[in-house]
């Protein structure tokens, strides 16, 4: 079988676990910009750790930032090459841990940058621990009884957080799914079009398995499917903030 | 050119801007504030890009992007804010980009307080951040140099694909002057063949990251790149040290009593010399190779509680010499009791 894909994307060898959805979410940008003819002035930033592979299995010029730092990394990039698109590729540690102030902070600004968010609800990289959007009573090596909100404080939700904001893009897709791609695409393409045309600040964030650590390891079948149900129940996907226009 | 009056911290931003720098990113300290000040009005005048960052860690790493994307950059603090830059300094470091980063230097530990003070030696010329490594350090003892240091900068950062850091000082930030600004050029953001441009097919991807993901012999090169600069950019200032029975050593707010003193000692039939560091990293080792075999002496005259500059001076020196130091820490080293110091150590008292 031949295998299509987008002409950004490089096939060279990875170390993203199977299951992982951080490879559908690459394949996803690298759909639309080639639909758009954005392929060759795409530049983007990753973070580090399981979002910093990308930089081999994706062909756009790209910055490896520091962890929890490409938004501000992206916006230095955009305020001098402001005919290119910029993205900023990261996990939800980096976005919503780390660098929560600078995932604030481009909102308050409204940085013309758009922002990827995979959350899949732990530290990967690291081997699995609690990260702010690990669940009530998930097990993580760092919750090994489940998480305890009593402790930590609630699962952290970008919506509640900046879905008031003066942004220009704020939506929730999955990659749990085949039906929640299509749409998750859709949204992508989405905050391209309002980045091409200058609109603001577009964040969405994506729903995606880690077979690898969630529930200290599952199938992959059984994570994808945990995105679709115990996820997704608590982080509801959809269009937040959207300035006009319709899907 | 005429010569006009400026404060340190404006003459810097404006040579900066000069240089061809076009982004900002910064977060009012004292006593380097002026330099964001100006930058805000400035930057917006020549169609340049000013950030004011929720922090200094936000800032740095904005940098670091608009050097990636291929623009003059420059950010700057003090003290406490110049140790927040010390993640993205590392990192830009790491994947080998220009960048003019600036420490006005405050006095302390900590808070500290907003004076005078040369404590961030070693934060300086060690590294600062984690991982090992070096940047050129200018130290300006003027308005003028810190405008003329400032222009420097960009063209030494674009040399070696490195940060370099200034180390001025809060009174130097803060002193009003004659300065002769230098001539404004364009920077082309396009003229590097490694900065992020979007990738044509065909070309080859561009990755700015940690350069020894991707290339052989990264220490090597590393290595070599710091001799290079060892062998190219010490710089220093140096007055009447081939005869001198002691010689001072000293930079930026503290060197400009030192060459009173010199004056003066000299005037009194005592044999002063001084060496001026202009690079605090790389270290003017070759200055001291005038020195007098007969010299008895020598002193370092800084502003910080532990003499942070001895050490580089008795490795300057190979121990050849004693080496005191009079440090001040918060007030600025006065001519006389920088002259009763050296009497004291040829008569043996030590300092």
């Amino acid at each position: 079988m031949k295998i299509k894909a987008p002409e950004s994307i490089s096939f060279a060898e990875t170390s993203f676990c199977p299951g992982c959805g951080h490879g559908i979410v690459a394949r996803l940008i690298g759909e639309v910009a080639e639909e758009m003819g954005l392929t060759e002035k795409l530049l983007t930033t990753i973070d580090v750790a399981c979002s910093s592979l990308n930089i081999d299995t994706w062909r756009f010029d790209t910055i490896m930032a520091a962890h929890g730092r490409p938004i501000p990394t992206a916006t230095g990039i955009k305020k001098v090459r402001k005919e290119n698109p910029v993205l900023a590729y990261i996990g939800d540690g980096a976005a919503y841990s780390i660098g929560i102030s600078e995932t604030m902070y481009g909102a308050i600004r409204n940085d013309n940058v758009m922002v990827i968010v995979v959350n899949n609800g732990v530290y990967g990289m690291t081997g699995g621990q609690m990260a702010p959007t690990t669940l009530e009573g998930q097990k993580t090596t760092s919750s090994k009884a489940g998480r305890d909100l009593s402790k930590t404080g609630n699962p952290f939700d970008i919506v509640k957080a900046i879905g008031q904001f003066d942004i220009a893009y704020l939506a929730r897709g999955s990659v749990g799914n085949a039906s929640d791609i299509r749409k998750t695409k859709k949204y992508i393409r989405k905050a391209f079009e309002k980045h091409m045309n200058n609109e603001g600040y577009c964040l969405v964030e994506i729903l995606s398995p880690c077979p690898t650590n969630v529930n200290l390891g599952m199938t992959p079948v059984k994570c994808a499917e945990r995105v679709d149900t115990v996820m997704a129940d608590y982080y509801k996907t959809g269009e937040y903030v959207d300035k006009g226009g319709n899907i | 050119m005429k010569h006009i009056l400026m404060k340190g911290n404006e003459a810097l931003a404006e040579a900066a801007i000069r240089a061809g720098c076009r982004f900002y990113s910064g977060y009012p300290i004292t006593p380097q504030t002026e330099i964001l000040e100006y930058m805000s009005w400035r930057m917006e005048e020549v169609g340049g890009e000013y950030v004011q960052t929720e922090s200094e860690l936000s800032g740095i790493n904005m940098l670091l992007g608009a050097a990636a994307a291929g623009a003059r950059v420059i950010a700057t603090s003090a003290g406490p804010g110049f140790t927040l830059f010390q993640e993205g300094i590392s990192y830009i470091v790491a994947a080998d980009l220009p960048a003019v980063i600036v420490d006005v230097m405050r006095y302390g530990n900590g808070l500290g307080d907003v004076g005078q003070s040369q404590g961030d030696y070693w934060q300086l010329t060690r590294g600062g951040g984690h991982g090992d490594y070096r940047t050129i350090v200018l130290a300006p003892n003027s308005v003028q140099e810190n405008a003329d240091l400032a222009y420097l900068a960009f063209d030494l950062a674009e040399k070696y694909r490195h940060p370099v850091l200034i180390g001025s000082d809060a009174a130097i930030g803060q002193m009003v002057e004659k300065v002769e600004l230098p001539e404004m050029i364009e920077h082309d953001i396009d003229k590097y063949d490694w900065s992020i441009k979007g990738c044509k097919k065909g070309d080859e991807q561009k990755k700015i990251t940690n350069r020894s993901y991707y290339m052989d012999n990264y220490d090597t090169y590393l290595i070599n790149k710091y001799k290079e600069m060892e062998l190219n950019e010490q710089r220093w200032e140096a007055m009447q040290i081939e005869d001198a029975d002691i010689v001072i050593v000293s930079y930026g707010i503290s060197s400009r009593v030192c060459i009173e003193a010199v004056e003066a000692a000299r005037a009194q039939g005592m044999k002063l010399g001084l060496i001026r560091p202009i690079t605090l990293w790389p270290f003017p080792v070759n200055a001291f190779k005038d020195i007098s075999a007969d010299c008895k002496a020598l002193m370092t005259v800084e502003m910080n509680i532990l003499g942070q500059m001895v050490e580089d001076v008795v490795l300057a020196t190979g121990n050849k010499y004693p080496v005191y130091s009079y440090a001040t820490v918060k007030e600025v080293p006065e001519t006389g009791i920088i002259i009763e110091k050296a009497k004291d150590i040829l008569e043996g008292k030590g300092v």
